[in-house]
């Protein structure tokens, strides 16, 4: 009874295969038959198979050989999927594909992976994207962002930065790792060009 | 996998078509173009360099995944490949690097006296960092590995240290392409800034590649020098 309840409640995971490939189809079949926490719910050779056979419920994962997706959209992976927005893309790699390309999967698993890691990796894949922090859209600085900048650009250093603004390491560290993030440059001197650009800052105050 | 790859029996013009980044490295083997339709072995061996270590770094500048194997890493030309990466070096300070300058000097003309001091000190600051690296690898590890060849383990240097310095380096290149394209006021000639930020660009792919090669090939053939003189327990 026991551990009835805990295979009910357990999440299932509704894969949709798309594979030129029957050997290796055939393969993946065969290994999640032995994993039943996922689960193949439609099966096609290309994209045009896939996109014209929507399943009732829509996949949780996408498990597709990139080298289907046509060059010009290879790029504009997602493009492809937009019908399902919430799918995590996993790649199936047997070849040497771009890292660029890769990068848009949320991952990918290889034709040398045994079955363990293949469903490790996809248990990976389902975590971290899940775990995965919003996007932030604000960019510009605060004010107390710019004062530290300043402190920054003057050459100061953490520590003095804290005794000065009263606050601790940690604070300034988070400030500046912000700071960077926000606008795109990371090295002191880069920083300097940044407050003289946006008139933060004289240039004799430097020399 | 190995198929997929370049391989000697290609024409050298096909690894240009599919990877057209390729036309840097040929000057650095001193490979002019005008090669009709001959096969990389044949060119290598016309103009004699070991089509082995050609096509090793051919691979690592087209496949990002492209790691040389432990038996194939054994048989690197090593004396032809710091030639290569010495030319490599002589490409950036004598071209690239003054390339860049030289555009970017002109179209700072366009702008006031206080944006221009500032972009001209960040550039000199980042173009004397990387010149100092390089004079670093020629000096210091260069040399270092030509004794590791010749059995002479020279002081406390290790190959390890190697690693930690590019870092800074990416960051300075990273951040001079932000501050052309978001920051710099937009006055001037924008053909003229979008060829610098071309030129950034290409150096900043160009510089990965090399370091890829120094990381994928020099430092583990460097390391298995280091092994095998340690355990013969050769020192000088």
């Amino acid at each position: 009874m026991n551990s009835l309840t805990r295979t009910m409640k357990a999440k299932k995971y509704r894969i949709a295969l798309i594979e030129p490939s029957i050997l290796l189809s055939e393969g993946l079949k065969a290994i999640f038959h032995a994993h039943p926490e996922f689960e193949i719910v439609s099966y096609s050779t290309n994209i045009p198979h896939f996109l014209e056979r929507p399943t009732a419920v829509p996949p949780d994962i996408i498990l597709i050989n990139p080298m289907v997706i046509d060059f010009q959209r290879q790029n504009h992976v997602r493009s492809v999927f937009s019908a399902y927005p919430g799918a995590l893309l996993v790649a199936i790699v047997y070849q040497f594909i771009d890292q660029d390309v890769l990068k848009q999967y949320h991952g990918s698993i290889t034709v040398f992976d045994d079955p363990r890691k293949i469903q490790k990796k996809l248990n990976h894949a389902i975590n971290t994207t899940h775990g995965a922090p919003e996007a932030i859209d604000n960019f510009d600085l605060s004010d107390r962002e710019k004062e530290i900048l300043m402190s920054v650009v003057r050459g100061l250093q953490n520590k003095e930065i804290a005794d000065m603004h009263n606050i601790s390491i940690h604070t300034v560290i988070s400030h500046r790792k912000n700071i960077s993030r926000k606008t795109g440059i990371k090295s002191v001197a880069g920083l300097t060009v940044y407050a003289l650009l946006h008139h933060l800052l004289d240039q004799d105050e430097i020399e | 996998m190995k198929h997929l790859l370049f391989s000697g029996k290609q024409k050298l013009s096909d690894l240009i078509h599919a990877n057209y980044k390729l036309l840097l490295v040929l000057p650095r083997f001193n490979i002019k173009l005008g090669f009709e339709d001959r096969k990389v072995n044949e060119v290598c061996e016309r103009y004699g360099i070991s089509p082995h270590l050609f096509l090793m770094v051919c691979n690592v500048c087209t496949f990002d995944a492209y790691t040389p194997g432990r038996k194939e890493a054994e048989q690197l030309d090593i004396d032809g490949l710091i030639l290569y990466l010495t030319r490599s070096h002589q490409d950036y300070r004598e071209h690239r690097v003054p390339v860049i300058k030289g555009q970017l000097d002109r179209l700072l003309d366009y702008h006031d006296k206080k944006e221009e001091k500032s972009v001209r000190q960040f550039f000199d600051g980042y173009s004397t960092e990387v010149i100092n690296h390089l004079h670093y690898e020629e000096n210091t590890v260069f040399p270092y590995i030509y004794g590791l060849k010749r059995g002479i383990k020279s002081g406390q240097y290790h190959i390890k240290q190697f690693e930690k310095n590019h870092g800074n380096i990416e960051e300075k290149l990273h951040d001079l392409k932000n501050i052309i394209i978001k920051y710099l006021p937009d006055q001037g000639d924008a053909e003229l800034r979008n060829q610098v930020l071309f030129n950034l660009f290409w150096l900043e792919e160009d510089l990965n590649r090399h370091t890829l090669l120094e990381e994928r090939i020099l430092i583990p053939f460097v390391q298995q020098l280091e092994e095998r003189l340690n355990n013969t327990g050769e020192h000088e």
